[in-house]
């Protein structure tokens, strides 16, 4: 009797529920149990103000994951992306110190610094065949080596120029915040190239068995190499968005988002081994990493607390849908 | 193949991070202003010896074809846990010495738990711990501070009969206590195999998981010992994130100095230790040739840049194309 309810009512949602993923359906719910759980502890958390400013938050993050998602979906990690960040958005910064060609190239300068940072993880991990975590932890080295170089030598420009702290305060569109439309922008981009083109589907397939992708006539080389670019730009570019928000550039802003990032591309279903996730996961995880970042600076809980719960979160969470299946 | 021949087979990466350590320590103490002398040996095997340890629990890890991102971090908290336990009278320092390595094998045991019976992947497993064991180093030591027992402090980072620097004895001693034995018994085994192919020790019935767990387990034991040794360096605890992620990175970088394989299976944390000093000596070489100290971060990534990317020419020897793809 019960599964025919169930089945009547799962018959009558509509077909993108129906056909979701178990772990995009529990992100979501943990979604609204936080919602639910922090206006208990204040009145003000359900309000439209809060609610857009933390979806303003997020975006920055979203901008993150979604290369990062990219390069999870293909099997790999992107270990880079605390100084890809910081490079863009120092980069950015830098780039506005000469002249007003300089303001007006800041942003994609900094953006193609971080593409430069993912074409070397790419040909590392494509070409040269090195796991992705050695190479990616390695690059990170050198572009923190080159930044604390960069600025120790003389103390180059770090304040964001006015287009960036547009891009990431200001309202194109009253009431949303242009963070938000970004994210969405880049977002929309990422759902139609992954399941719309040629280059999508082969990220899928390069995810799933690099060899028949490989034997099925992809240059699955080239695709790898041009996944970790983008990876490297968005990062950037969410470093320049960053470095609008806080008006500055910091040589250590992106250390917060690396586990966040990754963390909330595995918490929205993504398989850390490649091959399986979808875009709408990795929204859902963006969002719930920063409900989660955010109840707990309400309650104000400090850094070391913030850490602890992070960890034992993800991994929690991993243990729930995360695991491999069983060697046998 | 006769036996020494094999014998240097297997050894080759190991005397290969030997040869390379003597090379540029011979460099270094060429051109460092106070020469070969005790003292500048004593400096730099303190300076080494933290990450030899760290470098070995790493190694341990490797082995089994997984990776621990969490080492640097074990290494933190155990020397906040240890500038807060590690004083007192005689005994009072050994119950001290006591629960900070269990407290880095109890570390090593949750992420070996998490990995092999939870089958999550050892990367972003590691990642999180590591994010916890931090939080838990911030939460005993929000500021740097506490102390150690001085006299056990400076009675492993002094000398030995005026000439050998006791950290390299105790190295010394840990290798032959912790590594040794290991590499030997069954679950040393285990490990290997399972690093080397998973299914096929699997089918031999080798008992993969225990060897596996052994690794982590001991690889947190390792990283603690690491901490202990930088309380008694500093005699204080600090948790700083930079030194615990940088520890992490540059453990990778000596074990893939020391020839140990990424793919697992292959090498040994005798290698991997001279891996460590080697890495550390070439960092250090800036200094006695001068150069601002602001080029050490770059120079030791770029050290670490070549030293994964030289893995590559292994490729030139593959004869069928759909071997890059493992």
């Amino acid at each position: 009797m019960s599964e025919t309810t169930i089945g009547g009512i799962a018959g009558r949602m509509p077909k993108f529920i129906r056909r979701a993923d178990p772990a995009v359906l529990t992100a979501f719910a943990c979604i609204v149990l936080l919602l639910f759980l922090g206006s208990l502890y204040s009145r003000s958390f359900l309000s439209p103000e809060y609610l857009l400013q933390q979806l303003k938050v997020a975006s920055f993050l979203g901008v993150i994951a979604t290369g990062m998602m990219l390069v999870i979906l293909l099997g790999q990690i992107d270990l880079s992306v605390p100084w890809s960040v910081a490079v863009g958005a120092m980069m950015a910064a830098a780039a506005a110190a000469y002249g007003p060609i300089g303001v007006a190239l800041a942003i994609p300068f900094g953006i193609l610094c971080g593409v430069l940072i993912g074409i070397v993880n790419g040909i590392g991990v494509a070409y040269l065949r090195i796991p992705s975590m050695i190479i990616t932890l390695a690059t990170n080295a050198v572009a923190q080596g080159l930044m604390v170089v960069y600025t120790g030598g003389f103390s180059p420009q770090d304040s964001a120029t006015g287009a960036m702290r547009y891009l990431a305060t200001g309202f194109a569109i009253p009431g949303v915040p242009n963070a938000v439309i970004i994210w969405a922008l880049i977002g929309a981009a990422m759902v139609l190239v992954l399941t719309r083109t040629s280059f999508g589907r082969s990220v899928y397939g390069i995810g799933n068995r690099e060899r028949a992708a490989y034997l099925s006539g992809i240059d699955t080389r080239r695709v790898v190499m041009i996944a970790f670019a983008i990876s490297g730009g968005l990062s950037a570019f969410g470093g320049v968005l960053l470095a609008g928000y806080a008006s500055k550039a910091a040589q250590s802003m992106g250390d917060a988002y690396l586990l966040p990032s990754i963390a909330a591309v595995v918490l929205g279903g993504t398989s850390i081994l490649g091959g399986r996730g979808s875009y709408l996961g990795t929204v859902a995880g963006v969002i719930l990493i920063t409900l989660l970042q955010s109840i707990l600076s309400v309650m104000q809980m400090p850094e070391a607390g913030r850490q602890i719960i992070y960890g034992v979160v993800i991994v929690a969470m991993l243990l729930l849908y995360g695991r491999a299946p069983a060697s046998r | 193949m006769k036996d020494w021949r094999y014998w240097l087979a297997e050894q080759r990466g190991t005397l290969l991070a030997f040869a390379i350590f003597i090379l540029m320590f011979a460099i270094y103490t060429a051109n460092h202003p106070a020469g070969f002398t005790a003292n500048v040996v004593q400096t730099a095997s303190n300076k080494g010896v933290l990450l030899a340890f760290v470098a070995m629990a790493q190694t341990l890890v490797v082995i089994t074809a997984g990776i621990d991102l969490s080492v640097g971090m074990i290494f933190t908290l155990t020397n906040c846990l240890a500038s807060w336990l590690v004083i007192g009278t005689g005994l009072e320092t050994a119950f001290g010495v006591v629960a900070v390595l269990g407290t880095g094998l109890l570390c090593g045991a949750i992420n070996g738990a998490i990995v092999i019976y939870g089958r999550l992947q050892p990367i972003v497993a590691t990642i999180a711990t590591g994010a916890v064991y931090f939080g838990i180093a911030l939460l005993l030591r929000p500021f740097p501070g506490g102390s150690v027992n001085e006299d056990l402090a400076d009675a492993l980072t002094g000398r030995l009969f005026g000439v050998v620097p006791a950290s390299l004895v105790a190295l010394f001693a840990v290798v032959l206590i912790v590594w040794v034995p290991f590499s030997r018994s069954v679950l040393g085994r285990a490990a290997y195999a399972a690093g080397s192919s998973e299914t096929a020790a699997y089918m031999s019935g080798v008992p993969i998981r225990r060897g596996k767990f052994a690794a982590y387990a001991l690889a947190g034991l390792l990283a603690a010992i690491g901490g202990l040794f930088l309380t008694f360096f500093t005699y204080t605890g600090d948790a700083a994130y930079a030194s615990g992620n940088a520890y992490t990175l540059f453990s990778i970088a000596a074990v893939v100095l020391g020839g140990v394989s990424l793919f697992g299976g292959k090498g040994s944390a005798i290698g991997a230790i001279f891996g460590a000093l080697a890495f550390r000596t070439i960092g250090d070489l800036l200094f006695v040739f001068d150069f601002d100290p602001l080029w050490q971060p770059l120079f030791q990534g770029v050290i670490l840049l070549i030293a994964v990317s030289l893995g590559a020419f292994a490729l030139f020897r593959v004869r069928n194309r759909l071997e890059w793809f493992l």
